[in-house]
């Protein structure tokens, strides 16, 4: 078996291990790392359960080898609280109830935070092209949408 | 299976030479590790070529947008110049996949994964673009509407890869689109798809005119008799009927569950018509 040394940076901390060719970035997080918040849904790209930010980019860990992610940056659900506080997205969906049994809510919560960045004041409908990616059989969207929006307006008012 | 992510031109094309075709390229990997997992592929070589900076890049030269064949298309829609001048290769780039697929995806892939309803593909045929693809030989140029031959099938040879895109200099009133159909309005596999790109001249009338067609053949379509339809004249009703006719014409479709022969030849003519009057404004605009 040919494995490839790969070294990378998750949630600020640098990581080291060796990879063999066909583990995804989301088996290395689960089986390699222990961080196992990124969720396997479709493993084709199509639930975004395994969504994290690689480099500034939202991509599905699920459709990136372990061995490409070397020298990169990886963010993940596990790096989203700040200790015991949690992320003003966190705090909404729990508040709004924006979940239901919780397999999807982390690619939701990663996928959501990336947007934030980019765009402080989405408008629904760019919520909703923005979290396409993101399956969810239990909420129907729209107690998502409506939190992610929320806390959008929240974070807004903070930092006036 | 190995992985290799070279950082020259010179290596991956050693590695390419050296695999005995036992090798798939890797760009996003937004295909290709769908089709590793379900077992449709097993190369003895995974060759990344995002680490090869001439792959990585979007540049103008010489009045010419190059874009790399691993640039992301997330990367190409923030492109603010490329989007002005070619919104329409812009626009069927973005619309590959959701927001994490268009932080791999990349047209190198797009096109090199030759599925005939590849959207960026029709866009890049209709904007006349041409790709520099490397091999043992050296390097040379081969038309985008060159590339994909059959279902999963190049042109290419075993040891050669795309470089880059070459996109030819953009005269004033001059404006692209691609228009796909698809049942629902986000995720999911053109129906088909319809590229145009028109010059127009001082007076309106059109001086250059390419039409493409995607998943309406076994290969994306560049139909010369459509196009001809538009150059020398300006757009109105009995022209967009004849544009309609040679792209109904030019069809050969499959029967899927995403659309019936007679659905998807139908369809082709619509597009191509709502595809031409977006070029042509946007022509007209510049």
């Amino acid at each position: 078996m040919v494995k490839t040394h790969v070294n990378m940076t998750v949630n600020g901390e640098a990581v080291e291990f060796l990879c063999e060719t066909k583990a995804t970035l989301l088996d290395v997080l689960r089986d390699e790392l222990d961080l196992t918040g990124s969720k396997e849904g479709c493993s084709s790209g199509d639930c975004g359960a395994c969504s994290v930010i690689l480099d500034d980019r939202l991509v599905c860990a699920c459709l990136v080898l372990g061995a490409e992610a070397d020298g990169g940056n990886v963010e993940t659900i596990e790096g989203m609280a700040d200790a015991d506080q949690l992320h003003p997205l966190q705090q909404k969906f729990l508040e709004e109830a924006a979940l239901q049994c919780g397999i999807c809510t982390p690619g939701f919560l990663v996928a959501a935070k990336a947007l934030l960045e980019r765009n402080s004041n989405p408008t629904e409908t760019e919520v909703r092209y923005w979290l396409a990616g993101n399956l969810c059989r239990c909420t129907g969207y729209d107690k998502i949408v409506r939190a992610v929006m929320d806390t959008a307006e929240e974070m807004k008012g903070v930092s006036k | 299976m190995r992985y290799l992510s070279p950082h020259t031109i010179n290596e991956a094309v050693a590695a390419l030479a050296d695999s005995d075709g036992d090798v798939k390229i890797l760009a996003g990997g937004t295909d290709l590790l769908v089709q590793l997992r379900a077992g449709m592929k097993a190369p003895g070589l995974m060759l990344d070529v995002k680490r090869l900076p001439e792959l990585r890049s979007i540049n103008v030269e010489k009045n010419c947008f190059h874009i790399g064949a691993a640039v992301s298309g997330a990367e190409m829609g923030e492109h603010e110049s490329l989007k002005g001048s070619w919104p329409g290769v812009v626009e069927a780039m973005e619309l590959i996949g959701s927001t994490q697929i268009q932080g791999r995806a990349t047209p190198g892939g797009n096109l090199c994964n030759a599925s005939p309803a590849a959207d960026s593909v029709p866009a890049m045929v209709a904007a006349g673009a041409i790709c520099t693809v490397v091999g043992s030989e050296g390097s040379r140029d081969l038309a985008v509407e060159d590339v994909g031959i059959s279902p999963g099938q190049t042109s290419l040879g075993r040891d050669e890869f795309v470089v880059d895109f070459r996109l030819p200099e953009r005269p004033p009133h001059s404006g692209d689109a691609y228009l796909r159909f698809i049942p629902r309005t986000e995720m999911d596999i053109a129906v088909v798809g319809a590229g145009v790109n028109v010059v127009l001249g001082d007076d309106g009338v059109c001086v250059d005119a390419r039409v493409s067609l995607g998943a309406v053949a076994p290969r994306v379509l560049l139909v010369p008799d459509a196009a001809n339809e538009l150059i020398g004249r300006k757009l109105n009703d009995e022209v967009l009927e004849k544009l309609d006719a040679a792209c109904r014409a030019a069809c050969r479709p499959i029967d899927d569950k995403r659309g019936t022969v007679e659905y998807r030849t139908q369809v082709s003519g619509v597009l191509a018509r709502r595809a031409a009057v977006i070029a042509f404004e946007r022509a007209g605009e510049k």
